[in-house]
């Protein structure tokens, strides 16, 4: 069948500037450019281009521009270019059309319309260059009271049995990506930034590749509903351990790690055959209830004799405040909401710009609910979501997020160019791919610098932020959402996030 | 912990007899029961025997070695998640979830067990002496020398070997009427794994199909069939002169058609 779908992209060169070095060929793995040796030319199949930018990046002459077809289809406001396209495709194909990374529809973020406070004349500003900022800080169950024994030499020593807790350095966590869906390399990297910032990655739900077993002070083991490489000894691994409910790219429905991508070293990890495809169901078949989920939790502790974390992740959802509510009283150690900007290595594309609701409500309603039941002490909350800058995590904060976790923004450090096309595997910037050949692309020595960079970038936004504030401490930060205010927002949205209009 | 701590602080429900440790269960919270369940492990006992359990969860859970424990009364959901080599016997009846994400070791129930057994399980053995419920062998899975195996002897409910990507899941179907298993939904989304069942299945999920068993197949079911009754004092015999049905997925890769790429 002739396919009515037009390139969504022109791949230009410049002929005089083009000196046949055939980089752009080697680095395409969607064999965009080829070399015609008759005429010594290189040419492009338009039809193949993803606008990854990879060639253009990598061309010593900038011989490469990528345009946008700028053969559209006539303008219609109702009946866009992808609207069109999708309809054709699945006409075509009579499939689901996928996606990767998070929804890239603009109507649904809210970061940009909060805004920061910053000290003026009534209260000093902090210089952080100059004077200590706190940037520390603990993920888990805190007591509701402290109890103290005072020493005769005057000393005091804690009573108490705290719960265990994470040590954060900067309230910024690499979220889980599976090995499967990025590369070991990747995961390399993330596991070495992790530790030398001293913060934390999620393995996702693919398990953990031997080699990174030593990285586990610095590791979230996560278990999702496959139970892909899940064991004592992987639980036993990691500093905490995730209950993967839900994902905000896709709510309500379980994952396909296709059999393509299920390389020997893959099933090593995910302990399945070669090449069979690895499912995910959409629910964890042992939790259909709130009791089914304390049964889980406590099932984890038991098999970690007590001394690790367990975080529940859902996605963000219409009645997320109840459930997050029921989640704490199941004992979890901590709730992660993930919004509906959320990342993925592949998802409907139909889910992931339909389903689920801005991590900025979610977190505003779920921190509410739990501070009027009284029970926000006993679970830290972690937002996670579609942030993409020091802002943002700031702001996430000042909401009510203990800490946050982000992902497609750790992949853009790494490279990712945000092209949408994870599902594929052929990742030509060496991140989403399993195959050996790209996954050399990244070199985790320099793949953890860059990490570890924008953790220290962002930290340092961070603290200069909190200094105008005249704050000292990212705790201190964390729910206090008078720093906030809303631009451009209804009464209904302000009273929603608990923050006032700006001016007020 | 050494043995010495657990015998001073927990003197009352805990008796050691040379490798053998005896405890009273009741009254115990599960959490302090399975403490001193990991109290006990490694520490020179061999056996334990646990008597008036009454729902108490996850036992079996986080233990280490060989250790064989004998459950008296009806243990609580989750017995033996994420187990890895303790050797548990079950006299009485199993809640749901038994064997959740076993990885190794063995559970033989003399009685009837609850919903979910051996979800996700991926190594180790489970033998159900009567019924089993709902969601039997869910996503169990194999890898390399790893395979879990699980045998029924009575019947088991809807969605028997669901989402099945590995493993052998045998239902014997001893005593049941006319030897038809009302289990609806068998199989479904199955992509990995065997199941023999003895008697008939009338409605299958749309991954499954039925084929005639093979030499391999009769000695790995002799074996199993042999193992199952040992335990039980049954006939294999007589149970293998039946007609079995051989159940396997009809792709490893049922959803992959289901994309616009």
């Amino acid at each position: 069948m002739k396919s009515y779908v037009s390139p969504e992209y022109i791949v230009e060169r410049d002929q005089d500037r083009c000196i046949r070095c055939k980089v752009c060929v080697n680095q395409c793995s969607y064999e965009t450019h080829y070399y015609d040796e008759e005429d010594d030319i290189i040419l492009s199949r338009n039809e193949n281009c993803v606008n990854c930018q990879r060639c253009a990046t990598f061309c010593p002459t900038q011989a490469i521009t990528i345009r946008e077809n700028p053969n559209h289809y006539r303008s219609n406001a109702n009946w866009t270019q992808e609207a069109i396209a999708g309809i054709k495709k699945q006409a075509e194909t009579g499939g689901v059309v996928l996606t990767g990374m998070g929804c890239d529809k603009p109507n649904l973020t809210y970061w940009d319309r909060l805004l920061l406070n910053a000290s003026q004349v009534t209260n000093p500003s902090i210089d952080p260059l100059r004077e200590p900022m706190e940037m520390r800080t603990y993920i888990g169950s805190k007591p509701d009271s402290l109890e103290l024994d005072m020493e005769e030499c005057g000393g005091v020593m804690l009573k108490t049995k705290l719960a265990p807790q994470l040590r954060l350095e900067t309230p910024i966590m690499f979220s889980a990506m599976s090995y499967g869906s990025i590369s070991l390399n990747v995961h390399k990297s993330l596991a070495r930034a992790a530790s030398e910032v001293g913060t934390f990655y999620n393995t996702g739900e693919g398990g953990l590749e031997k080699s990174l077993y030593k990285y586990g002070d610095h590791v979230i083991v996560q278990v999702a509903s496959g139970r892909f490489g899940v064991h004592s000894e992987y639980l036993n691994a990691g500093a905490a351990i995730e209950i993967k409910i839900g994902q905000g790219a896709k709510p309500g429905i379980g994952g396909h790690l296709p059999g393509e991508k299920v390389s020997k070293e893959i099933s090593e990890t995910r302990m399945i055959p070669v090449g069979t495809d690895a499912l995910s169901p959409a629910p964890q078949h042992d939790i259909y209830s709130i009791e089914d989920l304390r049964q889980l939790i406590y099932a984890l502790k038991e098999a970690t004799d007590y001394t690790k974390p367990v975080f529940v992740k859902i996605a963000a959802v219409h009645n997320s405040a109840a459930i997050a509510s029921g989640i704490v009283r199941a004992g979890a150690d901590a709730v992660v909401l993930d919004g509906v900007r959320g990342g993925t290595g592949a998802a409907p594309r139909i889910i992931r710009d339909n389903v689920g609701i801005p991590i900025e409500m979610a977190l505003a309603s779920v921190d509410q609910r739990l501070r009027d039941e009284g029970i926000r002490n006993k679970a830290s909350v972690i937002a996670a979501g579609g942030i993409k800058s020091s802002a943002d995590v700031l702001k996430a904060i000042a909401l009510g997020a203990d800490a946050v976790y982000i992902a497609t923004a750790a992949l853009v450090a790494l490279g990712c160019t945000v092209c949408q096309k994870c599902y594929t595997g052929k990742c030509p910037w060496g991140i989403a791919t399993t195959d050996l050949w790209l996954t050399k692309r990244i070199n985790p020595d320099l793949g953890a610098k860059r990490l570890a960079g924008l953790l220290r970038g962002w930290s340092l936004e961070i603290m200069e932020m909190m200094g105008g504030m005249g704050i000292n401490a990212i705790e201190s930060v964390r729910g206090n959402r008078l720093l906030l205010r809303g631009v451009g927002l209804t009464d209904k949205e302000l009273k929603i996030l608990g923050i006032r209009m700006a001016g007020e | 912990m050494v043995l010495k701590d657990v015998i001073n602080r927990v003197p009352e429900n805990l008796i050691i007899k040379k490798n053998v440790a005896m405890i009273d269960a009741t009254g115990v919270y599960y959490r302090d029961l399975n403490s001193l369940l990991r109290s006990l492990d490694g520490n020179g006992i061999e056996k334990i025997e646990i008597r008036n359990v009454y729902g108490q969860r996850y036992i079996g859970t986080d233990l280490d070695g060989h250790i064989k424990i004998d459950v008296y009364g009806t243990p609580g959901n989750d017995l033996g998640a994420f187990m890895k080599g303790a050797n548990i016997t079950v006299h009485g009846n199993v809640q749901d979830g038994c064997g959740n994400t076993m990885d190794h070791g063995q559970i033989v129930v003399h009685g009837r067990a609850g919903d979910l057994v051996g979800h996700s399980m991926r190594g180790g053995k489970i033998f159900i002496r009567d019924d089993a419920g709902y969601r039997v062998g869910i996503h169990m899975k194999e890898y390399l020398g790893k395979r879990p195996f699980i045998v029924i002897g009575g019947t088991a409910q809807d969605f028997l070997g669901e989402y099945m990507a590995g493993g052998v899941l045998v239902v014997l179907g001893i005593n049941i009427k006319e030897s038809r298993h009302n289990a609806r939904f068998v199989g479904t989304g199955m992509h990995g794994g065997t199941m023999y069942i003895r008697g008939e299945v009338h409605h299958l999920g749309e991954e499954v199909e039925v084929t005639d068993l093979e030499e391999d197949d009769f000695r790995l079911l002799g074996n199993l069939v042999d193992e199952f009754c040992s335990y039980y004092g049954l006939d294999a015999e007589k149970i293998l002169e039946s007609k079995f049905n051989k159940l396997v997925p009809v792709s490893s890769r049922p959803y992959g058609n289901l994309y616009a790429y």
